[in-house]
């Protein structure tokens, strides 16, 4: 008895050591979300929030099953890889409401350089231009079709 | 694009790893290299640097509570630090390191110190009033035994503690050579000698520092500084410096000899932007200086003025010399383009949350939990308990 007196103290030690593991376990069992780590390193309930979160894209066959034209000259040209609401911008609404929503008219001298202003680091087989010096303030489409920009495919306007 | 020279790719333009990331090993190993001087007490027995051993234990402790707030700082978002402890990632380094860091931090640090100050705790929450009472009963943990053989049984699990504390002092400062060096995408970093040359060069900046607090202190306690402990100290840190230079040489001509194909774009590197703090910083005045001056003091007999002010030239010297090595591993390493083609540039601001105002703030920070604690417990064994309490 008399032993155990003189390494009480470590024990108190060692409890404190045990209450913060436990404070540490409790609390943990409140923060972590119950789904975390069914699927993987992350809280699996999230998937279905996600998934209820209101679109914004309508896709590629959206578009197309109204604007068949459109589509008709895209897909010869070499835009056919490009998807209409990667110039158009995000249409869900348009989609649900043609007649009232209608798309903004986009804005070339922006739109046409975000992909096609030259650059180093972009790979030599894309085709890239300094905008300054090609077009010399002339708006892309005047001479691009955009749905098809290809000049000697017979694209012009 | 301002600062670029040459070819950067877009991604390398800003550096992302910022001072105070120079700021988390630096801290770090002066943890871990104080901690190294006092378990030469403890486990070693090198009798002539008991002076220093608590003093050691809370300078350690004071550096480690400031360790994980740089990395905060530069992370942002400190509500979600918890993560990491709640749900660790098993293949991700720093969350590992998490553990380490509170392993270190409780079971090794905290506990050695209650251990060897357990006498001292008792002593003063039965001879002060107020507050301070109420702070020493609760560090008693509600135990009062300071019988012979309690304080005897401190003593050998302290020394099981001390002997445990240096592979995890090892661990807490090799694991951040082990970040870097393991990064094979850079090949600055890259090298299994990182977590090597981190851990010397922490144990030259500890030493160096508690040399240098010890001393400091002693003076302004108008004491007389215990000339063979720093005589000891400082020919430990002769040696421990040399090894620390002699990896790093090996480091560097390995490079050299390999030549591998960053060789070119790093070899200029060091020979523009880092010319400054690599060669003429790094290597001549935190390096070769300190260690001639060291040198010096081994081989002819100096009297003691003369060694005390070359001591705390070499101590600021290598302190200087080892944070100009951690700027070099961490800023250089994100001065170059992985294309080997060109350079970018980092500015530090003043004001900003990973600014040089925030930076100096975290490195005074350490002093003031140092002057807390040297006031809580004072490590002093001239004034120590026994003395009547109306002194402090
Ligand atoms: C339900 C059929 C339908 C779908 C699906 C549809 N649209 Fe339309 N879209 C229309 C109609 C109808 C108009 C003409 C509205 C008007 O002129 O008042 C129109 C107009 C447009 C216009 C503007 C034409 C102009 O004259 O300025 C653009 C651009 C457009 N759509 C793009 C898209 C894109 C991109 C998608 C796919 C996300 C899409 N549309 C999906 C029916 C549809
Ligand atoms: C490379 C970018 C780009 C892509 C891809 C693209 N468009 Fe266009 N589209 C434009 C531009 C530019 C205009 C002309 C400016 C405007 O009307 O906003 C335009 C005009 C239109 C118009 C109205 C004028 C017209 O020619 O009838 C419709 C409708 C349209 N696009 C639908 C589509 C659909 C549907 C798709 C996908 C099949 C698509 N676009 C893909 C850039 C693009
Ligand atoms: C979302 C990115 C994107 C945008 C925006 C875009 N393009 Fe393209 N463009 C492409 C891709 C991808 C190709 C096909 C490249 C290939 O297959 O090598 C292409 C091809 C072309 C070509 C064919 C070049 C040739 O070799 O014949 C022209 C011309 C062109 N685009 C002009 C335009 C114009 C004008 C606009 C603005 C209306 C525009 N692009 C907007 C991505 C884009
Ligand atoms: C004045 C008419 C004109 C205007 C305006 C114009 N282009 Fe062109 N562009 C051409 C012609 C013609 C070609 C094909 C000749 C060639 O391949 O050099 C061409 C080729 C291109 C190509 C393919 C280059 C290659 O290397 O394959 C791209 C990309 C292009 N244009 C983008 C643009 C963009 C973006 C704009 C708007 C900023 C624009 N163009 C405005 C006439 C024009």
């Amino acid at each position: 008895m008399n032993g155990f007196k003189d390494i009480e103290h470590l024990f108190r030690f060692a409890g404190l050591f045990v209450i913060a593991i436990l404070v540490f376990l409790v609390v943990r069992g409140f923060i972590v979300p119950k789904s975390f780590g069914e699927y993987g390193h992350y809280r699996a309930a999230a998937i279905p929030q996600i998934a209820a979160l209101p679109l914004h894209y309508a896709g590629h066959q959206a578009c197309i099953s109204c604007h068949s034209d459109i589509q008709a000259v895209k897909s010869k040209g070499m835009h056919a890889g490009v998807n209409c609401e990667a110039c158009h911008g995000a249409l869900e609404k348009h989609v649900l409401d043609p007649i009232n929503v209608v798309p903004v008219k986009l804005n070339t001298a922006v739109l046409c350089v975000r992909c096609h202003a030259a650059s180093a680091a972009k790979p030599k087989s894309f085709p890239q231009v300094n905008a300054a010096e090609h077009a010399n303030g002339i708006a892309c489409e005047t001479c691009h079709n955009p749905h098809s920009p290809a000049i000697d495919a017979g694209g012009t306007k | 694009m301002t600062g670029v020279e040459g070819y950067m790719y877009p991604n390398e333009i800003r550096l992302y790893w910022s001072v105070l990331i120079v700021l988390y090993p630096y801290i770090t190993g002066l943890v871990a290299g104080a901690f190294i001087l006092a378990s030469l007490e403890r486990i070693f027995r090198v009798e002539a640097v008991k002076p220093t051993y608590r003093l050691a234990l809370l300078t350690a402790m004071a550096f480690l509570l400031d360790a994980p707030l740089p990395l905060l700082f530069h992370l942002g978002h400190p509500e979600r630090a918890w993560e990491m402890y709640f749900t660790p990632h098993k293949t991700s380094a720093m969350a590992m390191f998490g553990y380490v860091y509170l392993w270190y931090l409780m079971a090794v640090l905290t506990f050695e110190i209650w251990l060897d100050y357990r006498r001292d705790i008792v002593l003063r929450s039965q001879q002060t009033k107020g507050i301070l009472r109420v702070i020493y009963k609760i560090m008693t943990l509600g135990s009062s035994n300071i019988s012979e053989r309690a304080l005897n049984i401190d003593e050998r699990v302290g020394w099981l503690v001390t002997l445990i504390g240096i592979p995890s002092a090892f661990l807490l400062h090799g694991y951040v050579g082990f970040i870097f060096g393991s990064l094979k995408s850079n090949p600055w970093w890259d090298s299994p000698l990182m977590p090597v040359v981190f851990i010397f060069s922490a144990m030259v900046s500890g030493i160096a520092a508690v040399m240098l607090f010890y001393m400091l202190l002693t003076k302004m306690r108008h004491k007389t500084i215990d000339m063979r402990c720093v005589d000891a100290i400082a020919m430990y840190m002769f040696y421990i410096f040399i090894i620390d230079f002699s990896l790093e040489m090996l480091d560097l001509v390995h490079r050299i000899y390999e030549a591998n194909e960053s060789f070119r774009s790093l070899n200029f590197l060091v020979h523009t932007k880092l010319y400054f703090s690599q060669i003429i910083l790094q290597i001549l005045i935190g390096t070769i200086t300190p260690l001639v001056l060291l040198f010096i003091t081994q081989v002819v007999k100096l009297p003691e003025i003369a060694r005390k002010r070359m001591y705390t030239v070499s101590g600021i010297l290598a302190l200087i010399g080892i944070f100009a090595m951690r700027w070099n591993v961490v800023i250089g390493g994100q001065l170059f383009s992985k294309s080997f083609l060109g350079y970018t540039s980092y500015k530090i601001h003043l004001v900003t949350r990973e600014g040089l105002l925030v930076a100096l703030g975290l490195t005074m920070l350490p002093l003031i939990f140092l002057w807390i604690l040297l006031k809580l417990l004072p490590p002093w064994e001239d004034e120590g308990a026994h003395a009547p309490a109306a002194g402090d």
